[in-house]
């Protein structure tokens, strides 16, 4: 099957001031990701991976290389409004991307751009507020919720207009844990109902840990890329770049370092879980005695 | 010894006597020590935000008592200013107050707020740019050219050139990547050492209340829930979770293995101290298994 | 708190006029000031003042507030009363030294004052029950004809909207910003009125580019979401005019035609 998103050794930097060189942000990324996957970038402040981003929508458009969504490119002028409405985009700051005054309306935005019917838009509206469980508020003014329910009427703004992928860059970078669990089911929820794919960019990694795949930029570029049990692996690596691997992972790592040697199969990636790492302590402890 | 920060029957309400009167604070007595380092705990909402602007009387109690290195804060309101330079308080994203032409410049606000002479700001200035690792020449631009993470360090600079007995810090690595945070928060743990001031970290990750601070103060419902070194806060970690707050996934893993049946201490907290334990427990095995 | 101020001082609420058609509330609107000022003696003004009153009490609106809406534009009522009184020419009623206080004088005093109060209370009571966005919608859709002109009536109040989402994030944000430099020392509420002024400044910049940086990034936002003006968009709320709406006219078309015959069959007292 054809991918739904796919990059061809994407370049791009921002333009410089006078006389200054602009360094690249993407220096070649390629990237074939498959329709219904939940995939996680995850990259320090710098890496590139909110830029990759916006080539996905034709927000930014590549230096060289080539992205095509659902095999449009997004250089096709003509077609950008067909490329935004199948990816769909919810930002960082939740308050900074709602329009309306009231919740439903915000909703409702999206829809009343593509011109569709008003009952239509209606259906439509109270089908996703409830797919996000923010049903209840949708008469609400935005700026009354916390964050957490405003990043969710943001997804549900997005959702409603029935993109292919759903694209989010570091939305629980403000949020509260409450807010930052709120969100994460929202969208293991959005991929179990809908089978969406979901394009989640974070830093923050018992998140990337819930997707199905995960790519760390570096640079520019991809540096990994694999299931979470393989990417966690790489614990140096990912230290080296400036990122966390989940304690219960460090904590196997560097017993290991130190000479410890548990059973063979078990590799400190395997274990991203304060229960996948209690179970094997508890049976490498019981094999010793 | 008198301490830093000490407060009677602190109560704050919003808007009393209105419909949407709300109690943020509810009787807390606290009594923080003079050179502690102190994690403070709590959802959104819990009121711990309300609570540390009393600190530096930005709140006036709506009964209760403050006292600040012995004397009473609000004895005297007209000189409630002189309380605020004892207290120095840096809000979440501080990046957002910066305005002046240069980094030195805004660096300088407070100290020159406090009326000292020119030396001493100067003084002060450059000293509080080597604490957050600020190189000389960054201080001659203008603040809105630096990165995010920069802008960040400069705000907190800001205030440290206050040279405040108390700092308080609300979150000061939201949204930062973990090399970012990681940078800020050992920065912020050098100049505690070097200082010896009492310092106010409010934070939702366990993980660096645990990894940098000695007290651990916990506000649920707008009351304060406990105060304690952070080994026995965490060692309530069934406490805490009921409250809803997370504990270090490594803390986590040890009260499992603990109701395993396995001897290993409960109040483990930092990656490191697991490590320490388990090659306690596992001993020379380790070595030559 | 300062977020607490609500704009447009909206009364949310389901009475037969807060449920009106925005459309035709701003149209009676416009109906009982032409009213008011038609109405050239005391019977025609008392219709004036019966239908607000009705309004008021369909709308559930105390009376208390009409008040409270009253008290800033007393002074302006007592000058131009006095003015009125002491300027307009003539039977003399009461003359004492350069005074002369005329029958006319009187009568126009009388008759402004009686206006100005209907007109704050008749404009007060639209706000009082329509929600600054039904409002907006409202003015977008009556002004809809002017499109063919070229006037940016979509841009307009797609910006109203923008500006009523953005007003409760901004005092906020006001709010912090100024915690954050008094905690820094700044000194806002003594010294001279320069002092003061400049110490502003502090606040007002970091607004500023605040408010930039988030117009930019709700621009962005609303790219992502296919935004691309007012040409070809649909809308979810569609307004339909219920018998309500009609009634509502057709009392106002009734009370018109009471105070233009009030008019004819009465004197004139101007």
């Amino acid at each position: 099957m054809e991918p739904i998103i796919h990059t061809e050794n994407l370049t791009f930097s921002y333009p410089a001031e006078e006389g200054k060189e602009a360094p690249p942000v993407l220096r070649g990324v390629s990237l074939d990701i498959p329709a219904g996957q939940f995939l996680a970038v995850l990259g320090h402040n710098g890496s590139g991976k909110s830029t990759f981003a916006k080539h996905l929508n034709s927000i930014l458009l590549p230096m060289g290389g080539k992205a095509y969504v659902d095999g449009i490119d997004t250089c096709d002028e003509e077609r950008v409004y067909d490329i935004r409405q199948r990816i769909g985009m919810v930002f960082q700051n939740p308050d900074n991307q709602i329009v309306a005054t009231v919740v439903e309306e915000d909703v409702a935005f999206g829809l009343e751009n593509l011109g569709l019917p008003p009952a239509e838009i209606r259906r439509r509206v109270d089908e996703s507020l409830k797919a996000v469980d923010m049903f209840s508020y949708r008469e609400h003014a935005p700026h009354r919720l916390s964050g957490g329910q405003k990043q969710r009427v943001a997804i549900a703004g997005v959702i409603a207009m029935r993109p292919k992928v759903l694209v989010l860059d570091e939305p629980t970078a403000m949020l509260d844990p409450r807010g930052r669990k709120e969100v994460m089911a929202t969208l293991q929820s959005l991929k179990k109902e809908y089978g969406i794919t979901i394009v989640l960019i974070t830093h923050y990694m018992d998140e990337a840990a819930q997707a199905d795949r995960v790519v760390v930029m570096d640079d520019g570029r991809v540096l990994l890329d694999g299931t979470p049990y393989e990417v966690f692996q790489q614990v140096e690596t990912l230290k080296s770049v400036g990122l966390d691997v989940p304690q219960a992972t460090e904590l196997l790592h560097l017993l290991q370092k130190g000479g410890c040697r548990l059973p063979g199969h078990v590799l400190p990636g395997h274990v991203l879980t304060a229960q996948e790492c209690a179970d094997t302590l508890l049976a490498y402890w019981r094999s010793l005695a | 010894m008198p301490y830093a920060i000490e407060t009677e029957h602190l109560t704050y309400i919003y808007g009393q006597g209105t419909p949407f009167e709300l109690h943020a604070v509810e009787d807390v007595s606290l009594r923080i020590n003079e050179g502690a380092f102190v994690g403070v705990i709590g959802h959104t909402g819990s009121g711990k935000s309300t609570l540390i602007q009393h600190f530096n009387g930005l709140l006036k109690p709506t009964s209760g008592r403050i006292l600040i290195g012995g004397q009473d804060m609000w004895a005297e309101p007209k000189k409630i200013r002189s309380f605020r330079f004892q207290v120095g308080l840096v809000f979440q994203y501080p990046e957002y107050q910066l305005f002046e032409e240069t980094v030195y410049k805004d660096m300088a606000y407070g100290p020159k707020n406090m009326g000292l002479k020119e030396e001493e700001i100067d003084k002060r200035v450059r000293q509080a740019a080597q604490f957050v690792g600020l190189k000389e020449e960054l201080l001659q631009k203008s603040p809105f050219e630096l990165s995010g993470g920069q802008k960040r360090r400069v705000a907190i600079a800001g205030v440290i050139a206050m040279n405040p007995k108390v700092l308080v810090l609300d979150e000061p690595t939201a949204g930062l990547d973990p090399k970012g945070r990681d940078r800020i928060l050992g920065q912020l743990k050098e100049y505690h050492q070097e200082e010896k001031n009492t310092m106010l970290l409010v934070s939702h990750s366990m993980e660096d209340v645990a990894k940098y601070a000695d007290e651990a103060l916990v506000m649920n419902r707008s009351r304060l829930y406990c105060h304690d070194t952070v080994e026995n806060v965490f060692a309530r970690a069934g406490d805490m979770e009921s409250l809803g707050l997370s504990i270090p996934q490594v803390t986590k893993v040890f009260s499992l293995l603990k109701a395993q049946g396995m001897p290993v201490s409960g109040s483990i907290y930092t990656v490191e101290q697991g490590v320490r334990e388990l090659e306690r427990l596992f001993g020379k095995e380790v070595h030559h298994a | 708190m300062l977020k607490d101020i609500t704009l447009g001082q909206f009364f949310p609420g389901f009475s037969p006029v807060h449920r009106l058609d925005p459309r035709i509330k701003l149209i009676l609107t416009v109906a009982y000031v032409v009213m008011l000022f038609l109405a050239n003696n005391l019977v025609g003004l008392a219709f004036g003042i019966l239908f607000f009153l009705g309004a008021y009490f369909l709308a559930r609106i105390p009376l208390k507030m009409m008040l409270k809406g009253l008290k800033p534009v007393l002074p302006i009522i007592l000058f131009t009363s006095v003015l009125n009184m002491f300027f307009i020419t003539g039977d003399p009623l009461f003359s004492w030294w350069v005074i002369t206080i005329t029958r006319q004088g009187v009568y126009t005093a009388v008759i402004m004052s009686i206006r100005i109060v209907c007109l704050i209370a008749g404009t007060s009571l639209l706000t009082y029950t329509t929600s600054p966005i039904s409002l907006t919608d409202g003015l977008e859709r009556l002004m809809g004809p002017l499109k063919k002109l070229r006037f940016p009536v979509h841009e307009l109040a797609m910006m109203m909207t923008i500006a009523l989402r953005f007003i409760p994030t901004l005092i906020e944000e006001t709010d912090k910003i100024m915690n954050a430099q008094k905690a820094r020392g700044a000194d806002m509420e003594t010294g001279s009125l320069i002092d003061r002024v400049k110490a502003l400044v502090p606040v007002l910049i970091p607004l500023f580019i605040s408010a930039f940086r988030r117009a930019d990034e709700l621009a962005l936002a609303m790219e992502c979401r296919c935004y691309r003006g007012g040409e070809g968009r649909t809308r979810m709320k569609q307004l339909h005019l219920g018998s309500r709406d009609l009634i509502s006219c057709a009392v106002m078309a009734l009370f018109l035609a009471g105070v233009i015959l009030c008019n004819l069959l009465l004197p004139s007292l101007l």
